[in-house]
């Protein structure tokens, strides 16, 4: 219940904020999330190469990507990614990665049960609850509507 | 209906000086414009410790003892420690109070509590002989993980956010005459302007620095051209923009500074700049003292501001209040 008062500040206030690179964070998005998705590529054709057909590529590429990701997250390295390419760097399964392995770092110091066992997934529960949500919703959808 | 009672928040004191004034930085604070002039820059994130919990602790315990050195005092001769920080429960605070084992006061007024600790010694020494310490202490990891994320976590701040910084300061304050006198303290109103971003204090709190500071110069009867600075907590850019704007003082434009703005050069990736218990403890023990006591400034207002605000009720969708307390610093004879 914000007062006429309030908001006529909160407008004063908006003038002075200065405006998100829109723009430019769009651009590196881009190209950091275009580099990851190269390197998995690249990781797929190798496993390809390697007498898989592109199916069975698929999972030992995640599991790559997921350990690059928790790689450059304990090397101090994947945030700064995600500074730059924002999105870019969140949404590949190596940010998903990174989601999961800072609060285990993180929590390391409060104890295996109530430190990471408990606040590994502070960061990445959200993704995990409504990702399993909706798959479960789809899938009873699909079900239903036969396929 | 009136009691006949006019209620002020400001007292005046006759009779109370800073004595002594320690500050310390991290390395993002030592590469800042005020680098050269704290008295101990802590290279290492941990200090020497386990967590960074108890390198706030230790930042703590170090500063109160440079003040108190600074006033020619033993760490033993204090009487009360007054000082704050934003970990929950103030451990850091008692930790330290563990370790120098003088009477402690934890306060709180997040990051306005550097000026209600000075304040509230204020208070004290003006009522009888005393030897306060009073400080204020933030780490930025030990903060970041309990407002924010985890440290290794990445996403983009918003342009708006504030850095909070590694840093500590403390002052020895004591009854009688030094260096630098205290004048006066105007213990300031809880502000609610309805916003809601926790990445953008400064609109939160400008507001709050505005009331305190009009009272506190009301309560005194001066205007801002008594004052050489103007000093405003963290505010920031943002802030500080919104603040001369609510202002609209020419006068007070030219003589107002902020310590979120002060402690980091803009190029640093702070954003919106300083925040943090720390930051207006350390850039007026490092900043503003050194120039009264040289005779380069000689009477400063401090309106430390604090965002009082918690994760769960910023989660439960509370907008943020905010508070603003000032203290006055003359230069001594």
């Amino acid at each position: 219940m914000p007062s006429e008062k309030d908001a006529d500040y909160l407008a004063l206030a908006a003038r002075h904020r200065p405006p998100a690179p829109t723009w430019s964070n769009a651009v590196r998005a881009f190209a950091i999330g275009g580099a990851i998705c190269m390197v998995g590529q690249l990781v797929t054709d190798f496993f390809i190469a390697h007498g898989n057909s592109p199916g069975q590529a698929a999972s030992p590429t995640a599991v790559v990507m997921v350990g690059l990701g928790a790689l450059f997250t304990g090397l101090g390295l994947y945030d700064r990614v995600v500074k730059c390419g924002g999105m870019g760097g969140s949404l590949p399964i190596s940010g998903f990665s990174n989601a999961m392995v800072a609060p285990a770092m993180e929590y390391r110091r409060e104890g295996w049960v109530l430190g990471v066992g408990a606040k590994l997934f502070a960061v990445a529960g959200p993704v995990l609850a409504y990702g399993l949500g909706a798959a479960f919703v789809v899938g009873l959808a699909r079900l239903l509507v036969g396929s | 209906m009136s009691s006949g009672h006019a209620p002020t928040s400001t007292r005046q004191f006759q009779n109370v000086a800073v004595v002594g004034h320690h500050a310390a930085g991290g390395r993002r604070e030592a590469a800042g414009p005020l680098g050269g002039n704290l008295d101990q820059v802590w290279e290492d994130d941990l200090a020497g410790e386990a967590t960074w919990e108890a390198a706030e602790a230790k930042m703590a315990v170090h500063v109160l003892g440079g003040a108190a050195e600074g006033g020619g005092w033993q760490l033993a001769d204090v009487d009360v420690v007054l000082g704050g920080d934003l970990l929950d429960q103030l451990v850091s605070t008692n930790f330290a109070g563990r370790q120098h084992r003088r009477p402690t006061l934890g306060v709180f007024s997040a990051c306005a509590t550097f000026a209600e600790a000075v304040g509230l010694a204020g208070v004290w020494c003006e009522l009888g002989s005393a030897r306060v310490l009073a400080g204020a202490w933030s780490h930025h990891l030990a903060v970041e993980r309990q407002f924010r994320f985890p440290i290794e976590f990445g996403y983009q701040r918003s342009p708006t956010a504030s850095w909070t910084a590694t840093a500590a300061g403390a002052l020895a304050i004591t009854q009688g005459a030094g260096p630098v006198r205290l004048r006066a303290f105007t213990v300031g109103r809880v502000v609610d302007p309805g916003s809601t971003d926790p990445m953008d204090m400064g609109t939160a709190m400008a507001p709050a620095a505005w009331d305190s500071l009009q009272r506190h110069l009301e309560a005194v009867g001066e205007t801002w051209s008594a004052y050489d600075r103007v000093f405003t907590g963290d505010l920031g850019m943002v802030g500080s923009a919104i603040l001369c704007d609510l202002a609209h003082d020419g006068h007070f434009g030219r003589v107002h500074d902020d310590c979120g703005r002060s402690l980091y050069r803009p190029d640093q990736d702070v954003h919106n700049g300083g925040s943090g218990t720390g930051c207006v403890a350390a850039v007026v023990a490092s900043h503003v003292l050194p120039h009264l006591e040289d005779g380069r400034w000689h009477r400063v207002l401090v309106a430390a501001t604090g965002a009082l605000f918690s994760p769960t009720s910023y989660q439960q969708g509370e907008s943020i209040p905010a508070v603003a307390h000032v203290i006055e610093l003359e230069a001594g004879r």
